[in-house]
């Protein structure tokens, strides 16, 4: 096949303006002013005239090229789309679902997260590349010169947990686990991440940081977003993987810690439920006290630890690696081009 | 060595997933939505369960009891609904109405029902399967032993399963094709026998290779 890759350009209006389209689309209260929907969709009929859009088949991501489709003038369209648009803002759907409909089929990552449209919605879900800096093995020597520099040791049980320290991934509902769990077991917990740029996620990390200060078992990692080999090297010497996330999104950092061979403590979100099959892989979890729960019954019954890795590894082997989200994209394009 | 009067071809293949916009946010609603949805969506959450899961997710046998047991925490209802054995209906409308008989028997029951939030509701979906072709032709019954042993497993599910429930080859094309190219009744009955329910495709495999190996054995081909 043929393939190219094409990007889209535009002054920062327009992305300020597909930046709050997208954030609509996914839930949040956004005001869209008409002119800068105007605007967006204009500079995407300059992208169209500057880009090679001649292809059997042509894949468009997220918001900001969708209008793109305006433009079309053969194959056919698909459209990407790569976040939870369940619930958007009303007034945003109206203006987008016009955009959505100009396409031959959508893509969503789960079925919570499609609307209905007038295209047919088809489901892949996405994947780990086992070969990324991010999930390959690392030589003991290395992952040992990663750890030192994040000045992590390993005389105890780490529980970890990578996410943006926001009140969706729940950074802080983890530290009150950890104290549950800190009563009965000499654990650390390591949460590695980054704020995010609003005020509420500035101040989560500020209560992490106050954590961390006064217990010097609880370890905040503030980490560029590019970090792969730092968090291959933390979830590689985990005992327990924690993803206590209560807003919905994949949130594939479960599979990369099953990859690693670690049981996963999740969250109840539809993206993590599909990943952690409970008591083989790992548990679900709804509060506080149930992931202090779980992280308690693995440590006072290490042999499953291992076992439950094991299972996790095998799962995402047959699930969630790159080569099986390939065989799915092929499998679009044969039955959408037969 | 008897030859096949036509070669068989192992085609493996790939699910391709669709959303269908329909969703049951109880056990009530998924009556309603199981008796409207289209028959590819019955096959989809039951046959189709067969394909994307594996030893250790088989608990349930279908996606419909799994959903009563693990979201919509009903465990008589799943229990009722995981002893539904797909293979056994010969067309997918029976196959739903046995379903809706078993929901409707057991919400006719169950004097008030809870509602879940959005993301832990059914989601109704079907599937497209592509077919792919997989190596070379087959002759003998020697050959079919040795592509069987190394075909991807979803050749098995597309043989055995899709063949059967969705495509009208009820003997499934193993057994169609042993019968009729190979003119060996008895073995194809065999292979027709195999219980598929509640196991995997790599143990359907082993038992198809068992029974083919046994007639070699005995010099029947």
């Amino acid at each position: 096949m043929d393939t190219s890759w094409e990007v889209t350009g535009g002054d920062a209006s327009y992305y300020a303006t597909a930046r709050a389209l997208q954030a609509a689309l996914e839930g949040g209260e956004r005001v869209l002013a008409e002119a800068g929907l105007e605007r967006y969709v204009e500079t995407n009929k300059t992208n169209a005239k500057k880009l090679d859009l001649r292809a059997d088949l042509v894949f468009i991501h997220d918001v900001p090229p969708a209008s793109l489709v305006t433009e079309r003038t053969a194959g056919r369209w698909v459209w990407r789309c790569h976040f939870d648009c369940a619930a958007p803002q009303h007034g945003a759907w109206s203006f987008f679902r016009t955009l959505v409909d100009r396409f031959d089929a959508a893509v969503f990552s789960l079925p919570q997260y499609a609307r209905r449209l007038g295209v047919p919605a088809y489901i892949l879900h996405p994947s780990i590349d086992p070969l990324s800096d991010r999930n390959r093995d690392l030589a003991p020597r290395e992952r040992e010169a990663v750890l030192t520099s994040l000045r992590v040791t390993q005389d105890k049980p780490l529980l970890l947990q990578v996410g943006p320290f926001t009140r969706g991934h729940d950074p802080l509902g983890v530290v009150n686990a950890y104290r549950i769990v800190k009563k009965h077991h000499d654990v650390r917990l390591v949460l590695a991440g980054h704020a995010e740029d609003d005020p509420d996620s500035r101040e989560v990390l500020a209560d992490l940081r106050e954590a961390a200060r006064t217990d010097e078992d609880v370890v905040v990692l503030e980490l560029p977003a590019d970090a792969h080999i730092q968090i291959n090297a933390l979830q590689r010497v985990a005992t327990i993987a924690l993803q206590k996330s209560t807003q919905e999104r994949f949130d594939l950092g479960v599979a990369e810690a099953m990859w690693k061979g670690k049981p996963v403590i999740g969250g109840p979100t539809a993206g993590i439920a599909q990943q952690i099959i409970p008591h083989v892989n790992g548990y679900i979890v709804h509060s506080v006290e149930g992931t202090a729960f779980r992280i308690r019954q693995l440590l006072n019954n290490r042999e499953q630890i291992p076992r439950m890795g094991a299972a996790g590894r095998e799962h995402v082997r047959r699930t969630f690696l790159i080569t099986r989200q390939l065989l799915d994209y092929l499998a679009l394009m044969v039955h959408l081009t037969a | 060595m008897r030859e096949a009067t036509h070669p068989f071809v192992f085609t493996g293949c790939v699910e391709l997933r669709q959303a269908l916009g329909l969703l049951a946010l109880d056990e009530r609603e998924l009556l309603d939505r199981v008796r409207e949805v289209p028959p590819d969506s019955i096959f989809f959450h039951t046959h189709g369960y067969f394909l994307r899961h594996r030893p250790v997710t088989t608990a349930y046998g279908n996606d419909f009891a799994r959903w009563a047991a693990v979201e919509a925490h009903d465990l008589v209802l799943a229990e009722r609904l995981a002893v539904v054995e797909p293979f056994s209906f010969p067309t997918l409308d029976g196959l739903r109405e046995e379903l809706v008989t078993i929901l409707h028997d057991h919400l006719r029951g169950v004097d008030a029902v809870v509602r879940l939030p959005f993301a832990r509701g059914f989601h109704f979906q079907q599937s497209h399967v592509v077919e792919v072709p997989l190596g070379p032709h087959v002759s003998t019954l020697a050959e079919f032993r040795d592509g069987l042993a190394a075909v991807d497993p979803s050749a098995i599910y597309l043989h055995m399963v899709e063949a059967r429930a969705r495509r009208g080859r009820r003997s499934g094309d193993f057994g169609e094709w042993l019968s009729s190219s190979l003119d060996m009744p008895a073995l194809a009955a065999a292979i027709e026998r195999i219980d598929a329910h509640l196991t995997t495709l790599e143990r359907v495999r082993g038992r198809v290779l068992y029974l083919v190996e046994a007639a070699l054995q005995e010099g029947g081909a």
